[in-house]
């Protein structure tokens, strides 16, 4: 088996050191993710290497480390990806806790802030069995928004993001795509609601296009598509607003 | 003094000292998967019917969406169709398991999906469509009908990230994420709290409670081989188990016949609901010599024949297929094939997106152009804490739902799409029965309470401070290894005694154990120890289910002559095991409620037709 050396940065805030970088050989072959190779480091070489992961393939959303720079998830990079060394530390613009591990609360707050669910008048439905109905969405109701609902929660819209990095209260790429995807459902009355969420300033308006968000999604979300949409809609929220003055 | 992999600490106040945290929780929920998201929300709708003020507090050692139930993909069943019935899904699931399922409950559960399934769409939830509007069911392996609502090839992924959603919109449920349980605290036959630890900090949290859910998984990372997220070691499971709630049927362990070979990754079913077929290496069907056929047609699946039959029976038939020496290579994986490539690409795209993807990234194929090598992989636990049909355990107060659960629903062998409607229909069902126990009983006295979380604090302190020699990472290897050896797709007594006494002997050196990382933040190798130490308990009892059932059901195949065949006489009864702090395990063997429909011959293919299933 050939081997590759990994730079890992670490940092273990018990001991009261800033950050410093450590190498480790890692043996690999066409199949070994990173993720892997930080297990093999973990029980092999280094049992105090720290960092999530849970269902390995690319759905958990747990996994997310900058790669060389750019952020990716873990359980789908491949060792066999890359020529020289491979660098991993933890994801960008979020504080860093232990190793790859980041604070995850401030993009928590950030989702539940637009008000990411179905609002409408009848959701619970009674006990009465007769009573049980779906509502009616086409296919072509659903395309409208199906792209907007794969977001895994991963975070790496917001290491792209030039704008997080600058003001960590921006909504954010993921946020303001989980909005617009409840906005486009047919089944939804609540965009009124959440339009005063986006609209404000740490709204779609901080957003200046850069697009880095789309590229590193790891689920083509297109989060960024999602915001520039949600800029004409908040538009016309706002026009509206000006003329029912 | 850094960098080595030895890092010493003095202690903080956390664990060795200090005050631990306390709150009062009129209802805790363990687990933020599909099943303790359901049990969180139908509480807190519970409490507000009964205009009872209730703090609902849901802990989970990941964040809730990134629960295993993420990682589902086919679909949830539930009778839809005009053609479809609730006798024929109750028939399904009855003979499914073997007639090892509680018929009570089977009858609950079928009645309950429908209405589950639509409740998760009124939340948002993105099923598939027909061209009218109305959702769109697929066919799924041992379901008679098709009855499976399914979001593409993401199911459990979008049913997870909806639950979660929707529970923000309820102030009344509060969350400790990245929180890992340690143990229930029990007080005079009744559940009185549970002691958890702050992986952020390593500090200990005793939360009083009047009502206890366990949702906490199943407990495939038993097995070396499997389709299950790292977090899946059965904790629930082994905390209800030392406090003397049987684990029930455990021996029944589902290995799903298509995972990719190195990782584990799951193939869904759907593939071959959509038309995928299964060839060996010389691209023979081979299903069709295992009681499975007619061969169908190509592009013409059809319900309970050939690759839609059930997954004991593909896993076994794979099992045959490599013994005669038919199966292909792939790497170091014996595999068969799983061939989509007449479903064409546009169809696959709109179908099968994920698992185009899984096959792409993992093992470099393109299911469109080049069949799929897959292997079975252990995939789902059938048995679990014994509970009543309410889902309440012999500890008051403390119920249990999902996988980590044995209400009775899956009996001998889970049918595919039923395990996503339990988590809902039962979820629920606790939930609702948590919130009104809570709102009648008490919280029970301090001292009693304090003491057993105090008794968890001298445990994780001894684990900090043992010397020992053993680590680990070498136990864990070994656990696994052998329980694919011994309890794998077919099993002898042989083989099954020597995992027996591995396991025993794992656990005694298991108190030898020694950490290499010492510190508090997100300790996260504590956290596979303190896994490991679960995962052995739960390992014996299925070790000493699946020895002492001498006969074949379901899952559960053994190779020796006399005990090939399904034995009604002697074994239709659920195996108990209970934890025994001085000793071995004690096994019991409880009756099943067969009051419904009387055991009959599990036939698929050409062979079940006219029998009543
Ligand atoms: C790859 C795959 C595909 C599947 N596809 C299907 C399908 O198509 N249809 C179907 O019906 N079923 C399917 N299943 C089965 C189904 O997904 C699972 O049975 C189900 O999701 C389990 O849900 P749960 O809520 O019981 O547990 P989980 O989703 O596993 O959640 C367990 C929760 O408990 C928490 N937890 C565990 N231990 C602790 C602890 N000590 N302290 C704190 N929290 C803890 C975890 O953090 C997690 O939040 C599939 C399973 C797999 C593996
Ligand atoms: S939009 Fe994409 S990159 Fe951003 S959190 Fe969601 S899945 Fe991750
Ligand atoms: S481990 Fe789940 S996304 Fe990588």
């Amino acid at each position: 088996m050939m081997t590759k050396k990994l730079s890992i940065q670490r940092y273990l805030p018990e001991q009261g050191n800033a950050p410093y970088w450590q190498d480790f050989d890692v043996p690999f072959d066409d199949s070994t993710s990173i993720l892997d190779a930080l297990n093999y480091v973990k029980e092999e070489l280094d049992g105090s290497l720290t960092y999530r992961w849970s269902c390995r393939m690319a759905i958990c959303g747990s996994c997310g480390v900058m790669i060389n720079n750019t952020p990716k998830l873990g359980c789908n990079s491949f060792l066999r990806e890359y020529e020289g060394p491979v660098k991993i530390a933890p994801l960008a613009h979020f504080p860093v806790e232990k190793d790859l591990i980041v604070d995850m609360e401030p993009f928590l707050d950030h989702l539940a802030a637009v008000q990411p669910y179905l609002i409408d008048d009848s959701r619970l439905i009674d006990d009465n069995e007769e009573g049980t109905q779906t509502y009616k969405q086409t296919p072509a109701q659903m395309e409208k928004y199906k792209q907007f609902a794969g977001c895994i929660n991963c975070g790496l819209c917001y290491s792209a993001c030039p704008q997080f990095g600058l003001n960590p209260e921006f909504l954010g790429p993921a946020a303001l795509t989980l909005a617009h995807r409840y906005n486009l459902d047919s089944r939804d009355q609540g965009k009124k609601q959440r339009m005063a969420q986006m609209s404000r300033e740490e709204g779609v308006w901080s957003c200046t296009f850069v697009g880095f968000c789309s590229a590193v999604c790891p689920k083509n979300v297109d989060p960024a598509a999602a915001v520039n949409q949600g800029k004409v809609e908040s538009a016309k929220d706002m026009l509206i607003g000006i003329f029912k003055g | 003094m850094m960098t080595s992999g030895s890092v010493d600490l003095i202690w903080p106040a956390s664990i060795t000292g200090g005050a631990m945290q306390q709150q009062d929780i009129d209802i805790v929920i363990v687990g933020g998967g599909g099943a303790g998201l359901r049990a969180a929300i139908a509480a807190a709708e519970s409490a507000r019917k009964e205009n009872s003020q209730q703090r609902i507090m849901l802990l989970s050692k990941v964040y809730p969406m990134r629960s295993h139930t993420v990682s589902a993909e086919g679909g949830a069943a539930a009778v839809t169709s005009d053609e479809d019935t609730l006798q024929a899904h109750f028939d399904d699931t009855v003979a499914g398991g073997d007639w090892l399922a509680e018929q009570g409950v089977v009858d609950y559960f079928i009645r309950h999906a429908h209405r589950e399934l639509v409740q998760m769409e009124r939340w948002g939830c993105p099923w598939s469509r027909k061209p009218d509007g109305s959702v769109q069911v697929r066919r799924f392996g041992g379901m008679k009908t098709a009855r499976t609502w399914f979001a593409a090839d993401k199911t459990g992924f979008h049913m997870l990230h909806t639950l979660f959603q929707t529970s923000l919109k309820y102030p009344e449920i509060e969350r400790l994420d990245e929180y890992f349980v340690l143990d229930i605290a029990v007080v005079d036959g009744a559940v009185a709290g549970v002691i958890a630890l702050k992986i952020a900090t390593g500090e200990l949290t005793l939360l009083r409670a009047k009502s206890v859910i366990l949702a906490t998984g199943g407990a495939g990372r038993l097995f070396r081989f499997n389709t299950n997220a790292g977090i899946v070691t059965g904790d629930g499971m082994a905390m209800a188990f030392r406090h003397g709630v049987a684990l029930r049927d455990m021996e029944f362990v589902q290995y799903h016949p298509t995972g990719l070979p190195g990782s584990g990754v799951l193939i869904t079913e759907a593939c071959r609901g959509e038309g995928g077929i299964l060839v060996n290496k010389d691209g023979y069907r081979y299903l069709q010599d295992y009681g499975l056929g007619p061969e169908t047609p190509l592009g013409e699946p059809q319900n309970k024949y050939m690759e839609l039959g059930p997954r004991d029976k593909l896993s076994q038939a794979f099992w045959q297929e490599q013994q005669a020496g038919r199966t292909g290579k792939f790497g170091d994986s014996d595999v068969v094939y799983l061939d989509l490539r007449h479903l064409g690409k546009d169809y696959l795209h709109e179908r099968l997106p994920f698992i185009c993807e899984l096959a792409n990234v993992f093992i470099n194929i393109d299911p469109v152009k080049e069949p799929i090598p897959i292997r079975p992989a252990v995939h789902y636990t059938m048995g679990g804490i014994e509970t009543d049909a309410n889902c309440e355990t012999c500890i008051k107060g403390l119920y249990a739902a999902g996988e980590c659960a044995s209400v009775g629903l899956h009996g001998a062998n889970r049918l595919g799409s039923n395990s996503l409607s339990e988590l809902l229909v039962f979820g629920r069902l606790a939930g609702e029965q948590a919130s009104q126990r809570a709102a009648t009983v008490a919280f029970a006295d301090s001292p009693a309470l304090e003491e057993q979380a105090q008794a968890q604090k001298t445990r994780l302190a001894q684990l900090y401070d043992a010397q020992g020699e053993e680590n680990w990472v070498e136990l864990k290897r070994e656990l696994v290894l052998s329980m694919e050896t011994g309890c794998g797709i077919y099993r002898e007594a042989e083989g099954m005694q020597d995992t027996l006494e591995t396991i025993r002997n794992l656990q005694a050196r298991y108190r030898n154990i020694r950490l290499q990382d010492k510190s508090q933040a997100y300790n996260t190798e504590l956290m596979q120890c303190l896994e490991l130490g679960h995962g052995l308990g739960i390992a014996e009892a299925t070790c000493l289910g699946a020895l002492e059932r001498k006969e074949s059901r379901g899952a559960h195949k053994r190779l020796e002559e006399n005990f090939q065949q399904r034995d009604d006489v002697n074994y239709l009864k659920h195996s108990q095991v209970f934890f025994n702090a001085e000793g071995p395990a004690q096994l019991h063997w409880q009756d099943v409620d067969t009051h419904l429909s009387a055991p009959a011959e599990r036939a698929y293919g050409d062979a079940g037709k006219g029998i009543k299933q």
